[in-house]
């Protein structure tokens, strides 16, 4: 496949502007650059089927199953991008005078009362543009929190084993320690090991509920008590709130501050990586310090805010798809696309069991993990062989490698847009897989054989780097 | 009313009975009854997509849409080619996620790796990572790849986006990373203030063109921050770039900026696209995803998310930033727009949005009251002094369609794009006479 | 296994030169089979400090990042820059591979000979 630049032809057009009306004016010498950038010289047509060629060559939600776990690739309903297209929307700039803008603000007050009800949070606020955006922002309002108490000296945030990996980096880029936190034998916090773990140096705890084994901690009640004792705060990851929406709040269970993907709850498309959103949900308690301009203008009545962490209002677009999503399903709609998530998953789970049990053999909530540990001793095949056969299945791979307190980890999250028929024939590949397994194991290794390209060199890749591609 | 759920009422029951379970409230079995909800939250019941359409539009409609913005500051109204629409909202696009597949994500893959090539041939600069949230976050990601031991003070311009300022005090604040402002004097920085920079001094983060629109001399403002043994961050307005001298040729270690300019929306504030490019030396200090090439089993050409190691899902705690995911199809967006224009087409948009500013200048400054502020060159934006109350004036404005410069004090910050041309500017002229009583 | 007789060894997988009050570290043979494909290592400066049981380096493979720990207190005299280039030399030549050298060495006392980290590794492994 051609790079746009091999395509490139000197002097071809697509785009051309009008001749100047203005009176003639050049920059001064000193500011101009000295050599045009290299960018492609195309026309129309060429452009749309460069892009149509790298699009045969992507795998989306409207390609085929994607159970990737913990990241809730549900469908994305193409109304939402219908109103986010809407020009009332689109071509509205940030800093117009509020009168201008009284829909973006009954957006995003709508936004806030549908999403606090949903997740029992008394504010919220809409500027992170991601889950991991959103963390730094739950950090900030725990670190302010602390240090207008006076309480400099709790630094330290426990974090379970089995937590993404934004977690620790988060706490991190505001200056606080981790303390990991292992997993009991049902996969859930290790209650001994917390309360070890709590004292006056602790800023909070970490927690996605249910946690990314798919398990809901039944002793979420006594965890997020044994913190508030201690004097400390309880953060929420909502990376999993699709598995509990509708039954359960995590204001309830007992945490001050949580974000919530709307990416993937809320059922915003993924972009290939982005743009999601991640705003903030806070108890009364953090409500003072929330960023400035969190609601749609600046706030100066926040002289404690922890401040920006971009700017404007958020990834708002995102906001006016995951309102459309929510007001679509409503009140009982909620409940039974979370519930169909749980029953997606566990009805999976047993079809898929006979093959490669999950690793905690109980109900799981919308995502399951299974272990290739002992596949792999025995035949030499392990997690990242199984997912790259899954590719000649035409579906997308699970999660692989996580969660990594679980050896040779697959990680399967069907969300509830998926019917009984493509969990099914999901359930019949990974049966053939295992036969496969038992009869001639190596030829998993030389898998995928279908796709585009075969297994990439990323040694290769890192080891010398080219990140552009080289003009002559 | 909608829920997108595949499944009937009666396949919900037969996969409960394989299962072995009743009813979808056994799945919550974990769940303390204390906190299960008996009858889900209390929201307004579900819409049919015709129901939520109108209620949707009906917010839509309550939003002017300006036909002529004359303000800028951080989002600008440029034209959008119709092709770039038309490309990214190809559902694979729109619905594939983050390309840990290399082998069933080429496409997405090879366009990351494109817009890294375009944004670092843009800029001048070596290398690029696949982007972040928005410029004021990639200024203040920057800002946090120049930390080193030792050397951790930060000097950010007086004359830079407020926002992106309080965005870099944000991350700064978070670190415990000693920050300073560079002051201004009329409406550059005074340079004088970073002679003889402490040894302890990370970087120096200058805008250009600044806030104001006016040009800083950051070529001079880059060699004190290198006499000091410090690193040099820019950031600077992509379109700008169709003509302006590069961060590359000026010397600066980091280039960052927004990239909404580049075909995406003004969409109220977002989402945009934050860009990073940076000299080679600094790479393995970038943030977030970054592309490259390699090849695969059978030698041929193939692209996977590269450098993985400094990212958090590996490094976690020690992990320098904890971006993961991209704005990848707001990248994608540029691309198709940096495709569309070609390096003729940014030329001619570059050299329209400053002549048509100074057309604009030229013409304010023979009214009465609108004198420039500042003096020196500028870009596509300036400031002017207001002869009335600045609000009556936005809003007078308004009231005639046009969404005037941002009221700033009693100034007014104007800026010009290529969307107007000369009758559009004399007309405005004219009812900015009327507005202001001339 | 290859583990020479004439070097020291640390439980964390470091080997170690000893010659009077200087020292020279690598990672031994067992840890680069361990961490796979290297494709970066981050080194420290000449003139940094270790000290026992602190990183001063980390090694990258494509997947997963290790810190290098010091089995011993000391300061850096010389830095293996060869490695930058081209960290396959550890898997290649892991005791050839050497990544610090350092003087002023203190702390040698805990150290382990080579049959003891060959006990050692066959119980890990």
């Amino acid at each position: 496949m051609k790079l746009i630049f091999e395509r490139s032809v000197k002097g071809r057009r697509t785009f051309q502007m009008p001749a100047s009306t203005f009176p003639k004016r050049e920059l001064p010498e000193a500011l101009k650059r000295k050599t045009a950038p290299r960018l492609p010289e195309m026309s129309e047509v060429a452009i749309s089927r460069h892009y149509t060629k790298l699009a045969k060559q992507a795998f989306g939600v409207n390609s085929g199953f994607y159970p990737l776990g913990s990241c809730t690739m549900k469908w994305n309903p193409r109304i939402n991008e219908a109103v986010a297209a809407l020009p009332g929307f689109a071509r509205v700039h940030p800093l117009q005078p509020r009168d201008t803008v009284q829909g973006s603000h009954e957006v995003l007050n709508k936004a806030r009362e549908v999403l606090c009800e949903i997740t029992g949070m008394d504010d919220m606020t809409f500027q992170p543009a991601a889950g991991a955006h959103g963390e730094y922002v739950g950090l900030l309002l725990m670190k302010k929190y602390h240090e207008k108490r006076g309480d400099f000296q709790r630094t330290r945030v426990l974090i379970p084993d089995s937590a993404h990996g934004t977690n620790p980096a988060s706490a991190s880029m505001v200056g606080f320690t981790v303390t990991h936190i292992p997993s009991d034998e049902n996969g859930c916090v290790n209650l001994d090991a917390l309360k070890a773990a709590l004292d006056d140096t602790v800023a909070g705890l970490m927690l996605t509920n249910p946690n990314t084994m798919g398990i809901f901690d039944p002793n979420i009640l006594e965890i997020t008590r044994l913190v508030h004792e201690a004097g400390g705060l309880n953060y929420y990851d909502g990376a999993n709130l699709n598995a509990i929406m509708g039954w359960v709040r995590p204001g309830d269970m007992g945490f001050d501050v949580i974000h919530l993907n709307l990416h993937k709850t809320f059922s915003t498309p993924h972009g290939g990586g982005g743009p999601g959103a991640g705003p903030v949900g806070c108890k009364e308690i953090l409500r003072p310090y929330l960023p400035q301009s969190h609601m749609g203008e600046w706030d100066s009545r926040r002289p404690d805010s922890v401040g920006q962490v971009r700017a404007f209002f958020g990834n708002f677009l995102v906001v006016a798809r995951a309102l459309t999503y929510a007001l679509t399903l409503g009140k009982e709609g909620i409940t039974r696309t979370s519930g169909m998530a749980v029953l997606n998953a566990n009805y999976l789970m047993r079809k898929i069991e006979p093959y490669f049990p999950p690793y905690y053999n109980r109900i799981c909530m919308h995502e399951f993990v299974i272990s290739l540990e002992k596949v792999k001793k025995q035949s030499g095949v392990g997690a990242l062989d199984v997912a790259k056969c899954l590719l000649d299945y035409g579906m997308h791979p699970p999660t692989m490698y996580f969660p990594l307190n679980v050896p040779e980890a697959l990680m399967v999250e069907p969300t509830e847009t998926e019917n009984r028929e493509t969990l099914d024939e999901a359930a019949q590949a990974f049966a053939e897989i295992f036969e496969a397994i038992k009869n001639d194991p190596d030829s998993l290794h030389d898998c995928p054989k279908t796709t585009y390209i075969s297994r990439p060199d990323e040694v290769g890749a890192a080891r010398n780097p080219i990140v552009r591609y080289q003009f002559d | 009313m909608g829920s997108y759920l595949p499944s009937t009422k009666a396949e919900q029951q037969e996969m409960l009975d394989t299962i072995g379970l009743k009813e979808l409230r056994d799945l919550f079995v974990d769940v303390p009854r204390e906190m299960l909800l008996e009858d889900s939250v209390n929201i307004a019941p579900g819409l049919s997509e015709l129901g939520v359409r109108r209620v949707m539009e009906g917010m839509a409609k309550k939003n002017t849409v300006f036909d002529i913005v004359l303000r800028g500051a951080g989002s600008y109204d440029h034209h959008i080619p119709a092709i770039v629409g038309t490309v990214t909202s190809k559902e694979e696009f729109l619905t594939t996620y983050t390309p840990y597949q290399a082998e069933i994500s080429q496409g997405v893959l090879q366009s990351i790796f494109e817009y890294q090539t375009m944004i670092s041939e843009l800029t001048g600069m070596d290398v690029s990572n696949a982007s972040v949230y928005d410029g004021a976050s990639a200024a203040a990601e920057a800002v946090m790849m120049t930390q080193t031991r030792g050397r951790e003070r930060v000097y950010v311009a007086e004359t830079a986006h407020p926002e992106v300022i309080e965005t870099i005090r944000t991350y700064c604040w978070g670190r415990d990373v000693p920050f300073e402002l560079i002051p201004q004097k009329g409406g550059v920085l005074d340079l004088s203030a970073l002679e003889d920079l402490p040894k302890d001094t990370a970087c120096v983060y200058i805008q250009q063109p600044n806030f104001f629109g006016q040009f800083e001399d950051a070529e001079k403002a880059a060699e004190l921050a290198h006499a000091a043994g410090a690193k040099a961050v820019l950031g600077v307005y992509p379109i700008a770039l169709g003509i302006m001298k590069t961060p590359g040729e000026m010397g600066y270690d980091i280039a960052v900026g927004e990239g909404q300019p580049l075909g995406i929306p003004m969409s109220w504030g977002g989402p945009y696209l934050g860009f990073m490019t940076a000299k080679k030396e600094m790479m393995r200090m970038l943030p977030g995803r970054i592309a490259g090439e390699t090849v695969d089993k059978q030698g041929k050409r193939a692209y996977v998310l590269t450098l993985q190691a400094r990212e958090q899902h590996i490094r976690r705690e020690k992990a320098s930033s904890n971006v993961c995911t991209n704005q990848a199809l707001c990248a994608m967006t540029s691309a198709v727009y940096m495709a569309a224009m070609g390096p003729e087409g940014l030329r001619e948009v570059a050299q329209l949005c400053y002549e048509g500013a100074h057309y604009f200048a030229d013409e304010l400054a023979k009214l009465k009251g609108f004198e420039r502020v500042h003096e020196g060159e500028f870009f596509n934006e300036f400031l002017t002094k207001c002869p009335m109350d600045v609000i009556k004036f936005e809003t007078e404005m308004a009231k005639r369609g046009i969404l005037c410069g941002l009221p700033e004090d009693n100034n007014i910050l104007w800026c010009v794009t290529e969307k107007l041309d000369k009758a559009a500017i004399d007309e405005i002229i004219t009812i900015i006479k009327e507005v202001s009583g001339q | 296994m290859n583990i020479p007789k004439n070097l020291k060894y640390a439980a964390t997988h470091e080997w170690l030169q000893v010659d009077g009050d200087k020292v020279t570290i690598g990672i031994t043979d067992f840890a680069q089979k361990e961490l796979g494909d290297l494709v970066f290592i981050n080194l420290p400066n000449v003139d940094d400090e270790v000290a026992v049981d602190e990183a001063f380096a980390d090694v990258e493979s494509v997947k997963a990042v290790s810190d290098i720990i010091s089995p011993i207190n000391g300061v850096i005299y010389e830095v293996n820059e060869a490695l930058m280039d081209a960290p396959e030399l550890i898997n290649e030549d892991a005791y050839a591979a050497w990544i610090v050298k350092v003087k002023d060495v203190t702390g040698l006392e805990n150290l382990l000979d080579a049959d003891q980290y060959a006990d050692l590794i066959s119980k890990e492994g």
